[in-house]
């Protein structure tokens, strides 16, 4: 037969651990899990012609994407006023 | 190539506006809207410091986390876009964007808020590249012509870069290291000559 003594602590023991899960730490800092993008598909830089505008320098074969990078790392070059000038 | 990337030079930014005006200039960015746009810490006070502010295009981006519909993209070049078909407005990104770089035309009646426009590093959107849609929607589609950005390229003193980020980072760190310090950050030895004899003292009683 179980003590009243025995019952007390046993009760003493649950109520312990109750009141301890308040002292818990949740994490609160949210962790954003991206989406997937629903929308329409885009094309690459480098997929069409530049164009024939007057005013584009550039000249690529539709779908060339080392040439579209040359075009563009020229282009990266034309802010260095150290090569420019020099 | 890497991603694409702006720097802005915080010593050679001189607050002339000239890239927030070539960006609208480029897009026809409606009135109200700035996808670009110059700020200023002690503004006024002198050692002021100015840096051009657009969309950062974050590797890991917070509106693209936040956005309920899912309309944010990453290109291949590191550009983040959206698709302003699906955007519905509700602002998340605004409030989720460190830079404030989402902005919300607000033409319509009650101030409502309309579909979110952002900076594209002047790579356009999902539609046709360099077609009426695309630009009606996100404006010019520079990378597809095989330039860079307006607002970089225009910047007349060079103080926004604009790019591969390898490449710009390679370029403001020989900057950097070239132009030392005191008024050479300005070039004005460059410019206009070193004095005969830096150590010499005005007579007494000149005026200057």
């Amino acid at each position: 037969m179980i003590s009243a003594r025995k019952l007390v602590i046993a009760g003493a023991a649950l109520i312990a651990v109750a009141a301890m899960t308040g002292c818990g730490e949740k994490e609160q800092v949210v962790v954003y899990h991206q989406g997937k993008y629903q929308g329409k598909p885009d094309t690459k830089p480098w997929e069409n012609d530049p164009g024939a505008s007057l005013y584009t320098p550039s000249k690529w074969k539709a779908g060339d994407k080392s040439g579209w990078e040359t075009a563009l790392k020229s282009r990266n070059q034309n802010q260095n006023e150290y090569t420019r000038a020099e | 190539m890497a991603r694409m990337k702006f720097i802005c030079d915080a010593e050679r930014c001189i607050e002339c506006n000239g890239c927030v005006t070539a960006c609208k200039q480029e897009n026809e960015v409606p009135w109200g809207v700035n996808r670009r746009r110059v700020v200023t810490i002690n503004d006024g006070v002198p050692g002021e410091k100015s840096i051009s502010v657009a969309c950062m295009h974050c590797s890991d981006a917070p509106c693209m986390a936040v956005c309920p519909v899912d309309c944010f993209y990453r290109t291949e070049e590191g550009v983040v876009l959206h698709d302003k078909d699906m955007c519905i407005g509700c602002g998340y990104c605004f409030y989720a964007c460190p830079f404030g770089a989402p902005q919300f035309p607000q033409a319509g009646a009650f101030g409502m808020r309309g579909k979110m426009d952002k900076c594209t590093f002047c790579a356009g959107g999902p539609e046709k590249d360099n077609s009426k849609e695309e630009f009606a929607k996100y404006g010019s589609n520079r990378l597809a012509q095989g330039k860079l950005p307006a607002c970089a390229e225009m910047c007349s003193t060079k103080a926004l870069l604009g790019g591969d980020g390898d490449v710009i980072a390679d370029i403001f760190r020989n900057r950097a290291l070239k132009r030392g310090k005191g008024s050479e950050v300005w070039g004005w030895g460059t410019a206009y000559g070193k004095p005969d004899n830096p150590q010499q003292q005005a007579p007494k009683g000149a005026k200057s």
